[in-house]
């Protein structure tokens, strides 16, 4: 226990005391956006890894953040400032979870997956096009609060901190295993009395809630969005996807790894290559999900498990455990 | 009749014209979709970049060696039959028979597929809009009829309907090599039950590879087709993905004959909702339709589903 509280507390802290060290804002960017793409990551895997319910559309939910928020400080009624705006894009993004939980939950399996991914170009297809609230292809430009990135880089840190926190919990607590218990067997578990939409809905909820919060904190870390930004399939939804199971679907770190490796492979190769960079990381994709199919963290956990398995049956009671 | 009536219909025609024509490249773009779908059970995310590929190759077959579009159909069908299968044999079999936490770990690794093609035609072509400037481009056809005493003259783009024809052809000879061909029972045979289908000795994993073969070939005649009337650039793929399994669900996952229709439906919903409703709104309908579909019609518009 005291191990695990160091490995977790030193990296923090020597996460909070950078940019006190490197002033060097293109670290701290590129920090910031694998700190953003973590919470990106580890939202999508509460509902795609741990309770089974793919998702290709959480771009509707990120999308729905960063509008939701951006609205609020344009219309400038109550004197929105860019905080308490982060948690009116996060419940923005979890009742619209809702709706589309009504709809999409009546699926199962690829369908599912399919029709979220529907309902997200829809929605970018409706920011594209009411220009009245959205200002449609124009995007929204923002004055970012801060000019200095250390700000942002606090809170972007302490919103990943709660979100890696809050999956934690949740998948330590009833809830958890009831998601887990959907992901096995959807059938089994009704059958045991879990009321399977009701919490399938509830993880939705809180996975789009965090996703909501990561695009309004987009929003304000960037200053400008437009629907084909915050909206995109390829760069948000499927990204979402393949972060998570890069480092390792239903692992609590798998996706914060994943997306630091996001970030890292696709910024570093845009310094060398410029425009297709994301070559690299689509090779890495393909040799990961080859050689790996359980994402980096999922692979070692494996094989741990397995290390153990074969020790454990030296001991004559553990044998067929 | 009144002019304006006769203009009224004028322009419903033109655009059920339009409709159908755009429908029938959709279905074959849908037609490969439903057959990968079929056989292998999984959603082919990477389908409208292997459509990209089949246009660059159109691309280069034109502007270096003056190769006319539709004669590149005879290196585009080839090319994409070995693409295709090649990504079968080599990617996506090798990981059908892995267990993993992420049950669609096939369908990402198609995403992973797309990406690669996407972003090397960036680093090959650049991000830039390219054209195939054929001479016949905008070539129309006219034809006039009398409705009521009043003239109305109905064009079809050229191009369109060079497209449109080679389409039903493809789309025939994929029904005969089906229904009559040795290899298209085995297809059929393992889309039905890939373990019966094994029992009675075939081999059902060369099967896969001809299906994923044949599906990526059918996606590229059409890019080849599109290639004379629209751009050329990387990240053309995407939509046209979105457009295929919205097609394939219309017409029932794995319905060959459900995907032509769900082609026809698709061309025609865009083209009468892009006059009638909304230009903007275009491409939203297809996927309204797509999960009122899955809802309601399971099964697709025809009700059955199978090759």
């Amino acid at each position: 226990m005291t191990k695990k509280a160091v490995f977790l507390v030193v990296p923090a802290l020597l996460v909070l005391i950078f940019p006190l060290a490197f002033e060097n804002p293109y670290i701290l960017h590129m920090l910031i956006l694998s700190m953003l793409w973590i919470v990106l990551g580890v939202s999508w895997n509460l509902l795609g890894g741990f309770t089974g319910q793919v998702s290709y559309g959480h771009a509707a939910f990120f999308g729905t953040g960063a509008y939701a928020t951006a609205i609020l400080v344009k219309s400038g009624q109550p004197p929105a400032t860019a905080w308490w705006g982060l948690l009116v894009g996060g419940l923005a993004a979890a009742l619209l979870a809702t709706f589309i939980g009504w709809i999409c939950f009546r699926l199962r399996g690829p369908y599912f997956s399919l029709s979220v991914l529907a309902l997200s170009e829809v929605l970018r297809l409706v920011a594209l096009n009411w220009k009245e609230v959205t200002n449609g292809a124009e995007g929204i430009l923002f004055l970012p609060a801060f000019n200095d990135k250390g700000a942002y880089y606090y809170i972007i840190f302490a919103i990943a901190a709660i979100t890696i926190f809050a999956v934690h919990r949740v998948m330590k607590s009833k809830l958890g295993f009831y998601f887990l218990a959907i992901r096995e067997d959807q059938d089994a578990a009704e059958s045991l009395g879990i009321d399977t939409t009701k919490y399938k809905l509830i993880s939705l909820m809180i996975s789009a809630f965090f996703t909501g919060v990561a695009g309004s904190f987009y929003m304000n870390y960037m200053g400008f969005i437009d629907p084909g930004i915050v909206f995109d399939l390829s760069k948000i939804s499927i990204m979402m996807i393949l972060v998570t199971m890069l480092g390792g679907a239903a692992t609590l770190w798998g996706p914060a790894l994943g997306a630091v490796i996001y970030i890292l492979v696709s910024e570093g190769f845009r310094v060398y290559v410029g425009s297709g960079h994301l070559v690299f990381f689509g090779v890495l994709i393909i040799v990961i999900i080859l050689f790996f199919p359980n994402g980096i963290v999922g692979s070692i956990l494996e094989a741990k498990g397995r290390r153990e398995r074969r020790t454990d049956n030296k001991d004559p009671k553990q044998v067929g455990a | 009749m009144t002019p304006q009536l006769a203009g009224q219909i004028e322009l419903f025609l033109q655009v059920v014209i339009a409709g159908i024509l755009l429908g029938g490249l959709y279905s074959l773009i849908g037609l490969g979709m439903s057959l990968i779908m079929g056989v292998m059970r999984i959603i082919n995310l990477a389908h409208g970049e292997l459509m990209m590929v089949a246009m660059y190759i159109t691309y280069l077959a034109f502007s270096l060696v003056h190769v006319d579009p539709y004669v590149s159909l005879f290196i585009v069908l080839p090319a994409l039959f070995l693409i295709g299968a090649g990504l079968q044999k080599y990617l996506i079999t090798p990981v059908m028979d892995v267990e993993s936490v992420l049950p669609q770990n096939q369908v990402l690794l198609t995403v992973g597929i797309g990406i690669v093609l996407s972003n090397l035609a960036q680093l090959i072509f650049s991000a830039d809009y390219m054209s195939v400037p054929v001479s016949y481009a905008s070539k129309t056809i006219y034809w006039d009829v009398n409705v009521g005493g009043q003239t109305i003259s109905l064009s079809f783009n050229f191009p369109f309907l060079v497209a449109f024809a080679i389409a039903i052809g493809l789309g025939a000879a994929l029904f005969l090599f089906l229904g009559k061909t040795d290899i298209g029972r085995m297809i059929r045979a393992t889309a039905q039950d890939k373990r019966a289908a094994a029992i009675m000795g075939i081999n059902t994993k060369r099967i896969t590879y001809i299906t994923f073969g044949l599906g990526a070939a059918l996606v590229g005649a059409a890019g080849t087709l599109l290639a004379p009337v629209y751009y050329i650039y990387p990240a053309i793929g995407g939509p046209f993905t979105s457009k295929a399994f919205i097609i394939t669900v219309l017409g029932g996952m794995g319905n060959i004959a459900g995907a032509v229709l769900g082609g026809l439906v698709l061309g025609l919903g865009e083209s009468l909702g892009s006059v009638y409703i909304s230009l903007g709104y275009k491409d939203a309908f297809g996927f309204v339709i797509f999960v009122l579909v899955l809802i309601f019609l399971p099964k697709g518009l025809l009700g059955k589903s199978s090759v």
